[in-house]
């Protein structure tokens, strides 16, 4: 079986669909097979929340006009809402941090520039969602 | 033969087309624009969870930040985003019918049009509802 062409510039990165067993014994987890997954399934979902999410912030009844702090208040009183924008959050972020991985792989050339874009790029996925997280879990309605 | 694109006949081999059926046609460019849209989008999710966080802070700090969501030249960035997402999304069901719908590699054509088409159709009562307020401030008669 005859090697394929692998270039510097992507070495290491699992094609899509990527066969579970890899040439060299090495244990592969077929990561890329279930990203590609992830991306449609959470696609789904998000078409619906995120869609409604505008729709609901920037269209209806005059829009991002009438949001104010009162307005957040009396939405993230109801869990509906708090289970709709946390399940929204996390879809959105990983969703979206796949698709920034998956472009920082085709277009850089150098493993060091690779290297710190995607850490950089893990360090803003934790803390957009550690922050969202801890904002709609202890956001306080009743505050001043 | 020193030439082996030529025939006996004299007759040369068409050169075969530079490139490929996908480079340069219709669903190159809704990927590209798939990209761009998702980029753009997942920045302004980092800045909207940050801006949304200040609820937390204070009523008034939430309040003077959201103030420039109001707007009008942000008012039209929104309306950027709304089209930028509502694109991803409507192409992002297009992808999904190529991949799973036996038949969709070969209809993906024709339903780039269909997605620009119902892009078209929502976008236009969504423009309008989403800068009828800009617009009445900026240019209509004080009520």
């Amino acid at each position: 079986m005859t090697a394929a062409f692998d270039p510097p510039a992507t070495r290491g990165i699992e094609a899509p669909r990527a066969p579970k067993r890899r040439v060299g014994g090495r244990r592969g987890t077929n990561f890329e097979m279930y990203a590609w997954l992830f991306m449609r399934s959470s696609g789904i979902a998000l078409v619906i929340l995120v869609l409604g999410h505008l729709l609901i912030m920037n269209v209806l009844d005059g829009g991002v006009h009438r949001i104010n702090w009162g307005f957040v208040a009396g939405r993230w009183s109801s869990p509906f809402w708090q289970i709709w924008d946390l399940v929204m959050l996390w879809l959105a972020e990983i969703h979206g941090a796949n698709g920034l991985r998956v472009i920082i792989n085709d277009y850089t050339r150098r493993d060091g520039t690779r290297f710190w874009l995607q850490l950089m790029l893990a360090a803003s996925v934790v803390l957009v969602m550690s922050v969202g997280t801890l904002v709609i879990f202890t956001f306080d309605p009743t505050m001043s | 033969m020193s030439n082996p694109t030529a025939f006996a006949s004299g007759k040369r081999v068409p050169r075969p087309r530079r490139g490929s059926v996908y480079r340069g046609d219709a669903g190159m460019w809704s990927w590209v624009a798939h990209r761009i849209t998702g980029v753009l989008t997942f920045f302004f999710l980092f800045a909207h969870v940050l801006d949304t966080a200040l609820v937390r802070v204070s009523p008034q700090a939430y309040n003077t930040v959201i103030e420039t969501y109001k707007n009008p030249v942000v008012n039209l960035f929104e309306v950027g985003l709304v089209a930028a997402v509502l694109y991803h999304a409507l192409n992002g069901i297009r992808v999904m019918l190529v991949d799973f719908w036996a038949s969709g590699a070969r209809y993906q054509r024709m339903m780039l049009w269909v997605v620009v088409g119902i892009w078209l159709v929502l976008m236009i009562p969504g423009v309008y509802f989403m800068l009828q307020r800009t617009v009445s401030v900026m240019f209509g008669s004080a009520s």
